[in-house]
């Protein structure tokens, strides 16, 4: 048996960002307190970096590498490159944030480098293997990250469920994949795909399977796996709540269309009805849930599980259009719960969470600009036109309306009118209520001026969203 | 002996340990070892089909399973170190500061 080198050059940018991991925790343990600044600034060197590679380097053609573990497309390098960004963002809003609670530690910015990494393989995974390994250094690095405040009762014990529930969900989808690996014959996701149509034994594959989409629905957080991520949205430090409501996501939207679409395409009737039970109970339970909230972290993680179940919607189309119709919902979510969370880390100051609705209360009497974007950010994600929120929604909804699911779209829609009234409580209270508290808003520049950029990109991107729209369609269509 | 008898063997200990996680209400360890002993279920599936299939895949993969568990458990142990230093119990009953 001969040994081939494989062809380094795809994974150039996954080098990259593990060199430079490596390098910043050593540099870390030189420094003085005082210096902490030098991490922080060479971790985003190295996202802007990892941007300019992977944009220098990019190609709708899709390639292979390590014995075909290895996958490099349009999808994966427009994905990585929203990776990147997202946590560009969520490293510059935590900043002051962990500043304020002694947390502002190496630690925080090499844990989020090496969750980048796992992502990044995660969502060029092209074979069973990769997909566990990108997922664990995930998942691992998450765990790790929300117990960082190791004084908190609240981190720690959110920290312990979502460890136990995560090491569940590894478990279930490594008993579907087994399950897959013996009926089909091979773990890579291509030949899975060929060899699951011409399955004799139906009952074996069908098993595997709803073993696989139950552990990707925990790491999904769709409902009934939903238990951990109110729980670890409230518990974690806001600055790690932002990093596990965004980045994260896209990781798992590529996940869910690697095992669905690439690896069990072919047998996409074996997991179709599952996957619209998914998509229904979250929508139900995500936006019924979220009115009872009086914790904004909760209300926003139940929004998330109604945004998982759009996000799923045009999974379950399983076309071409409905592929990048969700690619366009992870990326335009990734944005806005991005924006939301940093409000909640804008208000917050030394000793104070604001955490509660109430906290909100006449934000338009302190800071009209502030409210103004907090108003952008809510009727977005509320989805009224003409912002990003509302053509993410469209477009998953055309999507399942083209392969005559009629009855879903109207059913999704309907939960998503009641979704509305949670987003428009929160402008109601930021505009007619009676401020509580006269604190003025401090903020360092820099966040100020991310926050109106992030804010204003959902208006701008909401009025022409053609451009990104046809980028999710072509490097979909592409591969 | 059959693949059949492997496999039914993995599924026991899978539903052990499942039973092991949702049916103690006493201590997070428990949960912890469960949690391990659903991991090898996993390996024995692994191994009983590359064995059946003639395909070394599945045994390499067993090796990945092994070393991750091993990270997976120091990361556990870790944050259940902190929780009990902050809550002075590692009862799960107890685990309910966070509900809404």
């Amino acid at each position: 048996m001969s040994f081939e080198i494989p062809d380094v050059m795809p994974a150039l940018p996954e080098i990259f960002i593990l060199s430079m991991a490596c390098i910043i925790l050593v540099v870390d343990l030189f420094l003085s307190k005082t210096s902490r600044g030098a991490s922080y600034m060479l971790s985003q060197a190295t996202l802007i970096i990892a941007v300019l590679i992977t944009v220098a380097t990019f190609s709708e053609a899709s390639v292979l590498s390590f014995s075909d573990t290895f996958v490099r497309d349009g999808i994966a390098d427009v994905l990585k490159i929203a990776v990147y960004i997202a946590t560009f963002m969520v490293f510059l809003y935590a900043k002051d944030y962990l500043k304020d609670r002694g947390l502002f530690k190496g630690e925080f910015y090499t844990l989020g480098l090496f969750a980048v990494l796992g992502m990044m393989i995660l969502i060029s995974a092209h074979n069973f293997l990769t997909i566990y390994l990108g997922l664990e250094l995930l998942s691992l690095s998450l765990y790790a990250m929300v117990a960082l405040h190791r004084d908190s009762i609240q981190a720690s014990e959110a920290a312990m469920k979502y460890f136990v529930l995560g090491a569940i969900a590894s478990g279930m989808l490594l008993y579907g994949m087994s399950m897959i690996y013996g009926i089909t014959g091979s773990l890579d996701l291509a030949v899975i795909s060929a060899n699951a149509a011409n399955v004799s034994d139906n009952i074996v594959l069908i098993f595997g399977i709803v073993f696989l989409l139950i552990g990707v629905a925990f790491k999904l957080g769709a409902v009934p796996f939903h238990m951990w991520v109110p729980d670890v949205y409230q518990g974690a430090p806001t600055a790690v709540t932002i990093f596990i409501g965004s980045a994260p996501k896209l990781a798992a939207f590529a996940m869910l269309m690697r095992l669905l679409m690439d690896g069990l395409g072919s047998v996409s009737a074996q997991w179709q009805d599952i996957l619209i039970l998914l998509v229904l109970l979250s929508l139900a339970v995500g936006n019924i849930v979220a009115i009872a909230q009086v914790n904004i972290k909760r209300m926003l993680a139940y929004s998330t599980i109604s945004h998982i179940g759009f996000l799923m919607l045009g999974v379950v189309a399983g076309t071409e259009e409905g592929v990048s119709a969700s690619m366009f919902y992870a990326i335009t979510y990734t944005l806005m719960s991005l924006g939301g969370f940093a409000m909640i880390i804008l208000l917050s100051r030394k000793g104070f969470e604001a955490e509660k609705l109430a906290d909100f209360k006449g934000l338009n009497q302190r800071s009209p600009w502030y409210a103004f974007l907090m108003l952008i950010l809510m009727f977005s994600m509320a989805g009224v036109p003409p912002f990003l929120g509302f053509w993410a929604k469209l477009s998953v909804l055309s999507a399942v309306i083209s392969v005559d699911l009629v009855w879903l779209a109207v059913a999704s829609v309907i939960f998503s009118i009641i979704g509305a009234f949670y987003y428009l409580r929160v402008i109601k209270i930021m505009y007619f209520d009676k401020a509580e508290s006269s604190e003025p808003i401090h903020c360092s520049k820099d966040m100020s001026l991310l926050i109106s950029v992030n804010a204003f990109a959902v208006l701008l991107i909401g009025l022409f969203p053609g451009g990104l729209l046809s980028l999710c369609l072509n490097v979909v269509s592409a591969s | 002996m059959a693949l059949s008898d492997y496999l039914i063997f993995s599924a026991i200990l899978f539903s052990i340990s499942v039973a092991g996680i949702f049916l103690n209400r006493k201590n997070v360890i428990i949960i912890l070892m469960s949690i391990e002993l659903m991991l090898l279920a996993v390996n024995t599936n692994f191994i009983a089909f590359s064995y059946y299939l003639g395909d070394v895949a599945g045994q390499v993969f067993v090796f990945f399973i092994l070393t991750v568990a091993a990270a997976e458990a120091a990361i556990g142990l870790a944050i259940l170190i902190v929780l009990f230093r902050n809550k002075r119990t590692i009862d799960v009953e107890e685990l309910d500061s966070l509900n809404g």
